[in-house]
């Protein structure tokens, strides 16, 4: 949709412990455009119980606009990719996920250097999720994204310790996210629009955390292309 | 001057809130409305922050008042210490007293300072 790219390449460029590259972060973005038209409903719903009801389109039209951002003017770095994703959102999305995925992947962008290695992209990816926490004020357990993307971006980090590969690497991390998503359902929410309800925000997952592992898991399905 | 800019999910809120704030605070105060998305739903949009950032510039600070969620992350993605500040304040309550003391000319540290006091504000009695 936003990328005339092979994917047949993308494994290739970056298989076997290799590197990420442009290809691999436009490709990233293309996949999540494409999981949150797919989930945009499910996000929607989620947030229909304890939010505004506004997540699954938010994204979608933020997610969207990136893809265009990226075809109109392609990135030739990694960092240009990350940077662009992030300006769009900022400035597409109109809810609070906006400036948070803004700001985390501006701040991937600024700290990825290339050639980006499994360990620059943990290190990158860090910062992301610093960033967030930063700007949202939130910690493990408030209910929000942060639940997701902490544990994703430890377990990514002993990944590299481990020495495991591109691959697989990014299947734990995204299954770390999923499970710090659903982790969300029994939390009594203390941040955003969900804090309003206390008591009534348990038992139904934060729209934020879902739409965090959606992204983590496009890093894992971008990965496998090609494998 | 301080400049005063009101960030609100809704346009025709943020645009009365500058309004009461104006007849409140004096035609002269500067006080400029960010108010919804561009295309007039509720949310936040930066460009509409950025533009009435700019229009109410004048080299003195600014104090961006934001109601809440996503006009407060966007809002403070503009930051710029002591240049362009958050109020962390009751929307209209804060609102007016920085305008307020903005407009009898006080630096911007006053006037974050006097948004800020909003917050303790009582209605009905003394604390």
């Amino acid at each position: 949709m936003s990328t005339s790219m092979d994917p047949d390449s993308v494994g290739g460029d970056f298989a076997d412990g290799g590197v990420l590259t442009t290809d691999f972060f436009v490709a990233w973005f293309d996949d999540i455009a494409k999981q949150v038209r797919l989930q945009r409903e499910r996000l929607t719903a989620l947030d229909a119980a304890i939010g505004d009801a506004d997540h699954g389109t938010n994204l979608d039209r933020g997610f969207t606009e990136v893809g265009k951002a990226l075809t109109d003017s392609p990135p030739t770095s990694p960092g240009q990719a990350l940077l662009s994703a992030g300006t769009t959102l900022i400035r597409r999305v109109g809810g609070a996920s906006g400036p948070l995925y803004g700001s985390a992947f501006r701040a991937m962008g600024k700290a990825v250097e290339e050639p980006v290695t499994l360990a620059g992209f943990a290190a990158a990816f860090d910062a992301g999720v610093v960033a967030v926490e930063q700007l949202g004020k939130a910690v493990p357990g408030d209910k929000t994204m942060v639940d997701a993307l902490v544990p994703a971006s430890r377990t990514l980090a002993l990944a590299v310790r481990d020495g495991v590969g591109v691959r697989e690497a990014f299947e734990l991390t995204a299954r770390a996210a999923e499970e710090g998503a659903r982790a969300t359902i029994p939390l009594r929410a203390r941040k955003g629009r969900a804090s309003y309800l206390g008591e009534r925000s348990i038992g139904h997952e934060d729209p934020g955390a879902a739409s965090s592992a959606l992204i983590v898991a496009s890093l894992a399905t971008v990965a496998a292309v090609g494998s | 001057m301080v400049g005063i800019v009101l960030v609100a999910h809704s346009a025709g809120l943020a645009v009365e809130a500058a309004a009461l704030v104006r007849g409140i605070a004096g035609a002269g105060a500067l006080v400029a409305a960010a108010g919804g998305t561009e295309d007039g739903g509720l949310g936040t949009s930066l460009d509409l922050i950025e533009k009435a950032l700019a229009a109410v510039d004048r080299g003195d600070g600014v104090v961006l008042v934001p109601d809440l969620g996503s006009s407060v992350l966007t809002a403070r993605l503009l930051e710029e210490p002591g240049r362009v500040v958050v109020a962390d304040v009751p929307f209209v309550e804060g609102a007016i007293a920085a305008a307020v003391t903005a407009s009898a000319g006080a630096p911007l540290a006053a006037v974050l300072a006097a948004a800020e006091e909003a917050r303790d504000f009582r209605k009905l009695s003394n604390p």
